[in-house]
């Protein structure tokens, strides 16, 4: 079978000052007619470059220094611009990450989807109007008539994402390409999309490629795999071949970084006579947007009745998909919101309505570790000021805090000299371990981590988890892991609470849940994870083991 | 428009109203915070000045009453819709101004469209051609024109093209004694106009070129403009259909600013020209200590300044769907 794209030795130049000349290097392989190509690999192993280049999107400071990408007797490289744009949409079209994003804001989805008639065909405007409408139809949005005249804000963000398929696939393209397309959604739309895509894919026999960073993903669609690192094809095979018997190293690492999906035995430690480190007693939080004259208002019941009790030396995790209440809980319990109703015991004392001057003690006891390493560090402050401030601010000596610090770094596993650096001089999980250093520097009793490993690779997340579990033993902390991904929960938690539209639909020992879970929306969110099947077959791996 | 957003209209006008009703209250106290007195000046002018001639004066114009008493006829005259008679001319102050008004209105507007258009035109081009030569160009131009004091620019402009070059008239708004009519007028009149609308107009020029070009910029990167470009779309389909009419948002926000400004915007300008509107008239009521007048002026300014902070609100609903105007 002939391939429809073929990429010949290419290579893409990074601009000077850049941590590498090439974004990638003599890039060799081809995508075949009706199958699911997965180009895997970390951020910044150039897997989206060949894509870009494919599309024409490469940034101006980036050039392809030589090769060739063939399509349809072609080289896409070196094809005059004006018959690339010909291509693309037509033949060849994109969907992206952000599905929030990618869609212009101020045009309404028939428009949106007109346009790439408009461009490529001369359809007459009843024409382009039916076909988006089927278009609609065909990737499952919910009343097709109403979608077509609304604009990206009212819909939610996988229909959004079938927005953008469907827009993707009007001319059906030969190729499709498709940049992490499910990263930024929940469990269960990501499954809904991977099936809507695999199903589309069958359906006109397109051949995709799916750039991604989630193994778990590569073992739900694909049908071969080529995973990249730092520039470089490290591995090229079939899916079984890959995942199963991978024989790079770095293909190795990867894969063992991946947590599979079962829960590791763990000893559960008898509680009874133990008072918690903190302890939530029918926590309400509700917001209200304020109606109009004759717009009633719309409440959101953010956290609904949640009740937990939380032990030094134990991980619990608090599981759910966006909107699930599950970050309104974890700001309530640290007073960075203000709840309705309820009670925050912590170590006994009530804290849910003291005023800032009688919580400032109460503050160093509980801490938090936020999800975005880039955006929670002040990029204005050296890292020992950062870490020390805390402290600074509760009256401890400065040369003291900083002493502190000091110390902290070598918990957290940095080098001293970090101390007077800034924070953009470190790559995401340095910045992770730093904002891990200022939570500790209060030496809390409860540690609340809010999707503190989500925005990191897989290979960092590892390590991020190691440290977290061993400061646990080590100070004998109680942790609260807010996380989406469930194949973290499994690994890390010794209990997890599920929650569904701001109550607790489950809750339990973690083996106990992921085994056999009781409540049809944990079953739902389990069956959801995708590759599933792929990783729970293999023996659960040591996380954070380095290569 | 939803019944929502005619609700929201009508609060906004209400609210609009308090408003004007405290600034009215405020601008009284202002002026009468400021030395001179209006009857000084006037019997200075007439010559004669003894006592009893100025104490006449002050009864004439209700300068003798105690200030509460001044305060309450101005208030209640006002709301209905009487803005009293100026001092020096004996005519209502409220006919003088809409005498005055299509003056205004007419060099204000133009400068208003001119530099709405030129500056988005010129920001757009500066975005398009990003880091080349004539982004350079256009950026310190626009600079320079930022930076410049307007006085000094209309001094400049009257020089060059009235006294050197003398294509263009240098002040006033028709020829004196022409007497016009028809299409002559009109072309006497816009060539009267080029000067004080482009002096007026150049500020503004620059600050939409550089707020245009700066928002085009940050939009081009978003991932919508990836997505339209992926679509197959030629770069100027791009640039005009997807990235300007999101670029423009805040462009509109300062376009609001400026349209607010149409009134009480040109005093400057208008001065320099001789140009016979209503900034003339602030201007030469303040010298006059013509009390009525300037509350008269003053007022409908803020007046207008009100209004379109509604325009403006309610033209940023019609462009970004995503703004609702309830709440």
């Amino acid at each position: 079978m002939n391939p429809v794209l073929k990429v010949e030795d290419l290579s893409i130049r990074l601009p000077e000052g850049a941590d590498r000349p090439y974004a990638v290097n003599k890039l060799s392989y081809s995508l075949y007619p009706g199958e699911i190509l997965c180009v895997v690999g970390e951020s910044g192993s150039g897997k989206s470059m060949t894509a870009n280049a494919v599309m024409g999107l490469l940034p101006k400071a980036i050039q392809v220094d030589k090769g060739a990408i063939i399509f349809d007797g072609k080289d896409l490289i070196s094809l005059e611009e004006k018959r690339a744009r010909d291509l693309r949409g037509n033949r060849i079209s994109m969907i992206f990450q952000e599905p929030m994003t990618a869609l212009n804001p101020l045009m309404r989805v028939e428009d949106q989807i007109g346009e790439v008639f408009l461009i490529h065909s001369d359809l007459s405007k009843q024409q382009r109007k039916a076909r988006t409408l089927e278009l609609l139809k065909d990737v499952g949005l919910p009343d097709p008539e109403k979608a077509m005249r609304v604009y990206p804000h009212q819909l939610s963000g996988g229909q959004r994402q079938r927005v953008m398929i469907a827009m993707a696939l009007a001319l059906e393209p030969s190729i499709l390409i498709a940049d992490e397309p499910t990263t930024a959604l929940d469990v269960t739309t990501q499954a809904q999309i991977l099936h809507l895509i695999k199903e589309l894919q069958r359906k006109h026999g397109t051949a995709v490629m799916f750039i991604t960073h989630d193994f778990g993903v590569v073992a739900e669609i694909a049908d071969r795999v080529v995973v990249m690192q730092y520039g470089d094809m490290v591995e090229i095979g079939s899916r079984e071949q890959v995942l199963n018997q991978p024989q790079h190293p770095y293909t190795k690492k990867l894969i063992a970084a991946v947590p599979p999906l079962s829960a590791p035995d763990r000893e559960i430690e008898d509680r009874a006579g133990q008072s918690p480190a903190l302890s939530v007693k029918s926590l309400c939080k509700t917001y209200v947007s304020p109606g109009g004259w004759f717009k009633p208002a719309r409440t959101v019941h953010a956290a609904q009745d949640v009740s937990f009790d939380l032990y030094r030396g134990e991980t619990l995790g608090l599981v759910g998909e966006s909107g699930s209440g599950k970050s309104t809980v974890s700001r309530c319990i640290v007073r960075l919101l203000d709840s309705d109703s309820g009670e925050i015991l912590l170590g006994g004392s009530a804290i849910q309505d003291l005023d800032h001057k009688a919580l400032a003690p109460f503050r160093k006891q509980i801490q938090m570790v936020f999800q975005d390493p880039y955006a929670s560090l002040n990029p204005r402050k050296t890292v020992g000021r950062i870490i020390a401030d805390g402290p600074i601010a509760q009256g401890v000596p400065v040369a003291e805090a900083m002493d502190r610090a000091r110390e902290l770094l070598k918990l957290v596993e940095l080098p001293e000299t970090a101390l007077d650096r800034y924070p953009h001089e470190f790559s995401g999980g340095q910045r992770q371990r730093v904002g891990i250093a200022r939570a500790l520097a209060h030496n809390p009793q409860v540690l609340v981590a809010d999707e503190a490993i989500s925005a990191l690779d897989v290979s960092v997340q590892a390590q991020i988890l190691e440290l977290i579990d061993t400061l646990k033993k080590k100070l004998n902390l109680a942790v609260l892991f807010v996380v989406h991904d469930l194949r973290v929960a499994a690994q890390v938690c010794d209990r997890v609470i599920v929650m569904q539209h701001g109550k607790i639909v489950e809750a339990g020992n973690t083996k106990a849940v992921f085994e056999d879970p009781q409540h049809t929306y944990t079953q739902n969110l389990i069956a959801s994870i995708p590759g599933a099947d792929w990783r729970s077959e293999h023996q659960p791996t040591a996380v954070g083991q380095p290569a | 428009m939803s019944i929502q957003t005619l609700f929201y209209i009508g609060g906004r006008l209400i609210k609009g109203l308090l408003v004007l009703f405290v600034i009215a209250i405020f601008n009284f106290f202002l002026i009468r915070a400021a030395p001179g007195d209006p009857a000084k000046v006037m019997a200075g002018e007439a010559g004669a000045a003894d006592e009893v001639f100025l104490q006449q004066l002050r009864e004439q114009f209700g300068l003798d009453q105690p200030l509460y008493y001044q305060l309450w006829v101005y208030i209640s005259n006002l709301v209905q819709f009487d803005m009293g008679q100026t001092y020096r001319q004996q005519m209502p102050v409220f006919d003088l101004i809409m005498d005055r008004l299509p003056a205004t209105l007419l060099l204000t507007g133009t400068a208003f469209v001119l530099s709405l258009g030129l500056g988005v035109l010129v920001g757009v081009i500066a975005a398009s051609n990003h880091r080349k030569w004539i982004d350079s160009a256009i950026s310190v131009a626009a600079l320079v024109f930022y930076a410049t004091p307007l006085f000094w620019l209309a001094l400049m402009a009257v020089l060059l093209f009235s006294v050197f070059l003398g294509w263009l008239p240098a002040f006033g708004m028709e020829t004196v004694g022409a007497n016009y009519t028809g299409w002559d007028r009109v072309v006497d009149i816009a060539e009267h106009l080029v000067l004080p609308a482009m002096t007026l107009g150049l500020f503004f020029t620059a600050v939409y070129a550089r707020m245009t070009r700066t928002s085009m910029i940050e939009t081009s990167r978003a991932d919508f403009v990836k997505t339209a470009k992926a679509k197959g779309m030629s770069p100027g389909r791009v640039t005009f259909r997807h990235t300007l009419r999101n670029a423009l948002l805040p462009v509109v926000t300062l376009a609001g600013l400026q349209a607010g400004q149409m009134i009480g915007g040109a005093v400057l300008t208008e001065t320099v020209f001789a140009w016979p509107g209503i900034g003339r008239l602030m201007f030469e009521a303040l010298f006059q200590r013509d009390y009525n007048l300037l509350l008269g002026v003053f007022f409908i300014s803020s007046a207008m300044v009100v209004l379109f902070n509604l325009v403006t609100d309610i033209i940023y609903c019609l462009v970004d769907p995503r703004i609702e105007l309830t709440k």
